[in-house]
Parts: C-alpha cells; sequence; structure tokens
C-alpha cells in the first residue's frame, strides 16, 4: 500500500530525531522563581551578559506581578508568589545598541512554574538587527544577516511546503479550495502536544497505570508520529463524511469551498475550547542552543532536522507521485478526471487517499511549525495565507509547484525583513500573491490554461 | 433564570449597531455574490476602509466635518473596490476568494503596523473622531429613548437611527439597481459572462462596478461600526468576520433584496440569545464552570457560525428566503 509506505517513511525520518537530548529540567528547592538570563554571542563567538535591562512579569491575565532588572551576569530572577504560567516581557528599546531580539516578535516568552521550583524562560538576542529589528535599513545589512534569513526562510518554506502539498493535491485532484487546510495543520500540532504531555493514556485512561511509553507523556518524535497517524485519519474521515458525500450529491465546488470554510471555523474553535488561548511549548527540545554552521549562519539542532526531515519527506512524496501505481494515478486524476476514470482508475478511492495523504502531511508540517515557534491554536489559519500564497505563486494543483512557491514565499518573507519591518512581512508575501495573479495566474510552475 | 432578560437583550441587539454592520455588509456582500456572483472573501477590508477613511479625515487629516468625513469613508471604498477589482476580476472564482481574503488582511497589518502609527495609532485603533459626529445629534446624550427592549442612550440612538436610514436607502438602491438595465447585465454576466461578452458588454467593467457598489454599502457599515463604538479597532478587523457576514447573506437568502438585513437580525438575535442563555445557565450553577467557563460561553457563537454555514451550504444554500435559481454557485 503505497500510503503506508509514505506514512513509514515519516515514521523512520522522524526516528532520526532520536538522537537530540533534551535540556535537563531545573529545580532547586524554596521559593517559586521565574527566571532568565540575556546574554548574546559576539562576533567571536563570546558570551556576553547583557546588564541592566528591565523585565517585566505579569499573569497570562495579564496583572503586573512584579519587575527586575538582568545583573552583571545579565541573570534577571523574581519571585513569585505561586506556581501557575507566567508571562515575561522585555522591552527591545532598552537592550544595549547593536543587540536585538533575534525574533523581533518574541518581546514576551510564557513560563509556566511549579511552586517551590525554578521556572525559565528564554529569550534569544542576537547581534545587529535581529530578524529586521522594525527601523530595516539596507546599508546595515552584512552578507551573514542576509545568509542567516536565507537560512530561516528555507526552513519556514520547507515546513510551509510539507503543509502545502496536500492542498494543492486536493484542488488538483477535486477542484476544491480548502480552506480548513490550517485547521488540518493546527489538529496535527495539538494532537502531538497532546500525546507529548499525557501519552496514550490521556486518550485511553486504563493505560494509565503502565510505564512510561503508554501511561505517561510520549517522546516528542512518537507524539509526532502520533500525530501524523490520527492527521491522516482525519484527512479520511473529512472526505469520507463531508466532502465525498458532497460530491457524490453534486454539491458545487464553491458551496464545497463555504462548507469547508464553516469547517474551519468550527474546528478552530474547538481547539481553542480545548487548549486554550495561551501558546505553550512542546515537552522537549524547546530551548536550544543555536550552533554556527559554515562559520556563518546559527540554527538550532532541533530546526535542522526537522528542515532535514522535511526535505526526505519531500523528495519521498516526489518519488511516490513519480513512481509508484497510487502516486501515478494521483496524477492523472488531477491532470484529467474524466480521461483518468475511462482508463479504469478509482477516482474516488484516489481522492480519498489524497485526501489521506494530504491529512498526514499537514499534521507532520504542522508538528514542525510548533516546534519552531510555539504550540498554539490558530497557527494553522496564521500560516493558511502564506501557504495559499506558496502554492498559487507555484501553480494551483501541483505539487512540486508547492514546493518551489513555499520555497520562495519561506525566503521572501524572512529576507524582505531587511527592509520591511518584521510585523509587515506577511504583507509583503500577500502583495507577491496578488501580483502574479495578476501576471502569471497559472503560477511559476503550473501549465499555461484559461483561468480568467 | 431570567427569561425576560435573554429575550430583551436578544430582542435589543438584533437592532444594534452590530446588526446593521451585519446588515450593510451582507446586502454589499449580496450585490458582489448574490447578483454579480463574486466570490468576495474580503468583505472585513471594505468595512475597515470605510471606517479608517470617515475616522481618518477627522483626526488625521483634520477635517472636523461628519458629511466631508462620510464622502472620505466612500472614496476609501471605492478606492479599495478599483485596488482590489483591477488586478483580480479577470480571474476565476476561487482565485478571487484567495486574493480577497489576502487583501482584507493586508489592510488590516497595514493600519494596526508600528510603522503607520502616526497615522492609524497602530494596534491601538483611531479614537476622537466621534465629535463632529455627536454634535449633529438632536438628542439629549444622558436621557433613555426607545421602548420595551429598545431602549437606547441619546448617542447610541441616533447612531441607529441613522443607521437603519443608511440600510433601508442602500437596500432600495440595490433593489432600483436591479431592476435597472445596469441590474439585469449584472446579473447575465453572473449566469454566463461569455454570452454577455458576446452581446457586447464589458463584462469586466460591469464586474467592477458591482464591486464597487457592494463596497461602499459595506463602507457604510463600517463608519455606523465605528460611531456605534466611537473607536476603530483593527484587531476587530479580522477575516473570520467576513464569514459571519457570508452567514448573514446565506441565513437570510442570496440574491434576494431584503434577506440580507433580516439575516442579520435573525443573527444577533440567536447569537445573543444563546450566549445569554449559556452565561446564565454558567451563573446559576446549572452548567458546571468545570465544562466550560464565562470566557468560553463567548467562543461558542464561533461553533454555531461555523457549523450553520457548513449545515446551511449541504441543505438549504438558498437560505430562509432564497431563490436556488438566483445563486452562482457554479460559478467559474
Amino acid at each position: 500500500m503505497p500510503v503506508r509506505r509514505l506514512v513509514g517513511l515519516v515514521m523512520v525520518a522522524t526516528a532520526v530525531a532520536g538522537t537530540l537530548v533534551p535540556l535537563p529540567a531545573l529545580g532547586q528547592d524554596g521559593a517559586t522563581v521565574v527566571t532568565t538570563t540575556l546574554r548574546y554571542d559576539d562576533a567571536n563567538d563570546e558570551r556576553v551578559p547583557v546588564e541592566g535591562v528591565s523585565i517585566v512579569v505579569t499573569t497570562v491575565d495579564g496583572a503586573e506581578v512584579g519587575s527586575a532588572a538582568t545583573d552583571a551576569e545579565g541573570v534577571f530572577e523574581l519571585e513569585v508568589p505561586d506556581g501557575g504560567e507566567y508571562v515575561l516581557t522585555i522591552d527591545p528599546s532598552a537592550l544595549p545598541e547593536g543587540v536585538a531580539l533575534r525574533d523581533p516578535d518574541r518581546i514576551a516568552v510564557n513560563v509556566s512554574v511549579e511552586t517551590g521550583q525554578v521556572g525559565r524562560g528564554l529569550f534569544a538576542l542576537v547581534e545587529g538587527e535581529g530578524g529586521g529589528g522594525g527601523s530595516g535599513g539596507f546599508l546595515g545589512t552584512s552578507p551573514r544577516q542576509v545568509a542567516q534569513l536565507t537560512v530561516e526562510g528555507i526552513k519556514l518554506g520547507l515546513f510551509l511546503a510539507i503543509a502545502a502539498i496536500g492542498l494543492s493535491l486536493i484542488f488538483g485532484t477535486t477542484g476544491l479550495v480548502n480552506f480548513a487546510h490550517g485547521e488540518m495543520i493546527g489538529f496535527g500540532l495539538l494532537i502531538a502536544y497532546f500525546f507529548n504531555f499525557y501519552g496514550l493514556a490521556g486518550a485511553f485512561g486504563f493505560l494509565s497505570s503502565l510505564p512510561a511509553p503508554f501511561g505517561d507523556g510520549v517522546n516528542l518524535i512518537w507524539a509526532a508520529v502520533l500525530a501524523v497517524l490520527l492527521g491522516a485519519g482525519l484527512g479520511y474521515v473529512l472526505d469520507r463524511f463531508v466532502f465525498g458525500p458532497m460530491r457524490r450529491r453534486g454539491v458545487s465546488l464553491i458551496a464545497a469551498m463555504v462548507v469547508s470554510i464553516g469547517g474551519s471555523i468550527l474546528l478552530r474553535y474547538i481547539f481553542l475550547f480545548a487548549f486554550g488561548g495561551n501558546p505553550r511549548f512542546y515537552a522537549q527540545y524547546t530551548a536550544q542552543r543555536g550552533i554556527l554552521v559554515f562559520d556563518l549562519v546559527t540554527i538550532t539542532p532541533k530546526d535542522m532536522i526537522a528542515a532535514l526531515i522535511s526535505l526526505l519527506v519531500l523528495v519521498g512524496v516526489g518519488l511516490f507521485l513519480g513512481n509508484t501505481r497510487m502516486g501515478k494515478a494521483m496524477r492523472a486524476v488531477s491532470d484529467n478526471r474524466d480521461l483518468a476514470e475511462s482508463s479504469g482508475i478509482d477516482v474516488q478511492k484516489v481522492i480519498n487517499r489524497v485526501w489521506v495523504a494530504s491529512g498526514g502531511l499537514a499534521a507532520l508540517g504542522g508538528v514542525f511549525m510548533g516546534l519552531s515557534e510555539q504550540v498554539s491554536w490558530n497557527i494553522g489559519f496564521r500560516n493558511l495565507l502564506l501557504i495559499f500564497a506558496g502554492v498559487t505563486l507555484g501553480g494551483l494543483g501541483t505539487a512540486y509547484g508547492a514546493l518551489v512557491g513555499c520555497l520562495i514565499v519561506g525566503v521572501g518573507v524572512q529576507v524582505s525583513t531587511i527592509w520591511i519591518p518584521t510585523e509587515l512581512k506577511n504583507v509583503g508575501a500577500l502583495v507577491v500573491l496578488i501580483i502574479v495573479l495578476v501576471f502569471r495566474p497559472h503560477g511559476v510552475l503550473g501549465r499555461k490554461e484559461r483561468i480568467g | 433564570m431570567d427569561w425576560g432578560l435573554i429575550f430583551d437583550q436578544a430582542l435589543n441587539e438584533a437592532l444594534d449597531v452590530n446588526a446593521i454592520l451585519y446588515a450593510l455588509a451582507a446586502v454589499g456582500l449580496n450585490v458582489h455574490f448574490g447578483y454579480a456572483g463574486l466570490l468576495n472573501f474580503g468583505q472585513v477590508g471594505f468595512v475597515a476602509m470605510g471606517a479608517y477613511g470617515m475616522g481618518l479625515t477627522i483626526t488625521y487629516f483634520a477635517i472636523p466635518n461628519a458629511f466631508v468625513s462620510v464622502l472620505m469613508g466612500i472614496l476609501f471604498s471605492l478606492i479599495f473596490a478599483l485596488l482590489l477589482g483591477l488586478p483580480t476580476l479577470r480571474l476565476r472564482a476561487d482565485y478571487l476568494a484567495i486574493v480577497t481574503i489576502a487583501a482584507a488582511e493586508i489592510v488590516r497589518l497595514i493600519a494596526r503596523s508600528t510603522a503607520m502609527r502616526g497615522i492609524t495609532r497602530g494596534a491601538e485603533g483611531l479614537n476622537e473622531f466621534i465629535g463632529p459626529f455627536r454634535d449633529l445629534s438632536p438628542f439629549n446624550p444622558s436621557a433613555l429613548y426607545g421602548f420595551g427592549p429598545w431602549q437606547w442612550r441619546g448617542n447610541r440612538v441616533f447612531v441607529i437611527i441613522i443607521g437603519w436610514l443608511l440600510v433601508v436607502l442602500c437596500v432600495l438602491v440595490v433593489w432600483q439597481l436591479m431592476r435597472s438595465p445596469w441590474g439585469r447585465v449584472v446579473k447575465a454576466i453572473r449566469e454566463d459572462e461569455d454570452a454577455a461578452r458576446a452581446l457586447g458588454k464589458n463584462a469586466f467593467w460591469y464586474k467592477l462596478q458591482a464591486l464597487m457598489v457592494g463596497g461602499v454599502i459595506a463602507g457604510f457599515g463600517g463608519m455606523v461600526w465605528a460611531w456605534g463604538n466611537a473607536t476603530v479597532q483593527p484587531d476587530f478587523l479580522v477575516a473570520p468576520l467576513t464569514f459571519f457576514f457570508w452567514l448573514v447573506l446565506i441565513l437570510g437568502g442570496v440574491g434576494r433584496t431584503w434577506s440580507p438585513v433580516i439575516g442579520a437580525m435573525i443573527f444577533w438575535f440567536l447569537i445573543t440569545f444563546i450566549q445569554n442563555l449559556g452565561r446564565q445557565l454558567v451563573d446559576s450553577g446549572t452548567l458546571s464552570t468545570s465544562i466550560m467557563d464565562l470566557s468560553q460561553i463567548d467562543q461558542i457563537r464561533f461553533w454555531i457560525v461555523g457549523l450553520a454555514l457548513a449545515l446551511l451550504m449541504i441543505f438549504r444554500p438558498q437560505g430562509i428566503f432564497g431563490n436556488r435559481d438566483e445563486m452562482a454557485l457554479d460559478a467559474r
């Protein structure tokens, strides 16, 4: 079964990530403390502490708990009354000249702390402009920064592409623009989080007395595998019980699109209900120090491995589409549905398999997005427009086009922060989307056909 | 359980500012989708343009005149329609859907950005534009007006009266437009664009005009919403709001003159009713807070909207009053 082979590939690939060592949890007796350390690596790769930057601690509801400044070692510590979740907020303008947050959007960090323990937050500082720093300015850009942004863009593009290929295949085979694709991404992300913390026992209570692999939270790698499997299941269910019957009833594509929008809203707010509005981290691989590659770019091991797995999966999808029976059938249905049907291909079954593969891939993309940012309930919807941009750029309905388009969008979004403020980086991608549609509506790799 | 209060508040919301915003946005959407067959998923962008155009005239351009500010709101909506329509109206319907949703998001992201803080006040939103509008109000701000469940303070009554007058005006204009030769061409383009083109009609230009008409009506919605709240908050103008407008339109019935207005009233009545019922169930302890707390009750509206949108589209796409033949569901 080709699809099973695809899932198997994903499983093998995710297992590679097992070589990572999670950071040991910090804990000591006494007061409940939240802490963070402000340091950055200077040009000689030495850690420099940042002194005297004030950090404000609030509860997740926004009530201020207190504030303090970092000491000569760059260490900030504040005693909080009780265990729970707190938010550390930094004022980026208080940082010394030439030092910025790596991600200028991340001025607040959530820290959850048990009573009597130490909760650690992490602000990633870099020398230079960070991800753009808001002021922009081309003149201050070093080759190193361009390289760094390009690498981050490729990473983002790969994650987007993994999620986007399914969207493109669904459009190719059925003609449906699936607005619920963002929720398929979010589903994978949240399922992985659930198993990561509660394990199989969270879903099947009778397992709770069993030892670690069954009874407690499982390592993120296994949680990811489970998420991909369940994501594929969600794809199957959506096709089997929602979109499949609609196709047979002859519901028009535009009606189906509106249905997918309705489903998207419903699912998204069920996620919010189940998960809550605050972003959180996975149990493993949250705080990692970046390593310097080729003396040029810094990348954390988890991002590197996630990007490598993405690449492997994408190559796998390419081989699958090019060489297997089911993959060829998918492309045939995508190319010309009636011709495929009359040459003996079971179109409904192929479409169902496309949904299954899309669900699995979207879930994997979601896990990676949560790993490289934070786990939050609406990550799928936030990235949906970027995915649309990538897919349209590459040419709706083409799998390879989705890959190329998403890479262009990912790199474009990140590198554009050299010139435009970081908070507007997605605007750039959306403007490009509109411009592309004007001049080349069939996309960069799409076939020329009439779509106007 | 105070059923009287639940009904009163639900009836009140059915005529309040939110219902007016939804009614106007849905009337505009009806022109786009119902009559012209344009799949516009960025209606909230037009609402934003109307509200910001009106507000910026007073705060940024410093013209403290209510009439000039309304004209500017219309102008902003028209400009947005041109920016959106000129590049995209030649595209197929599903492409248009993606582009419109992207364009509306661009408007919001730019309006709330730090870079624009000097003009739009960023995420804080526009304030202090309400003066010239309130100066026109003949009502006493501290007195209560109205009867039964429909009682508001003077300033709000003025907004509500102006708002419903705008709704009536817009619906009458749309009604007359669609009976005119112009409306017949627009509907013909919806049914078969190639046939209309073969008869020498400039389909692109007609679609652009329809986009502008519907956009300006939505812009009025944005202005009423801004007057009612005395503020323009960019983070209210998110993409899901457009889908709410769609639900209102489909609930009432696509392609009928009055149905979006009735859809908006029914929508706000039901949403408020369910929400207040939930709140009272939690308050009285009938519904345990371990299942659902008050903030989660407020999210239920999204569940209902999502589910209703999907179910209506599958089982009754023509809504309550609509006519299935008037729907451009097979638009390409």
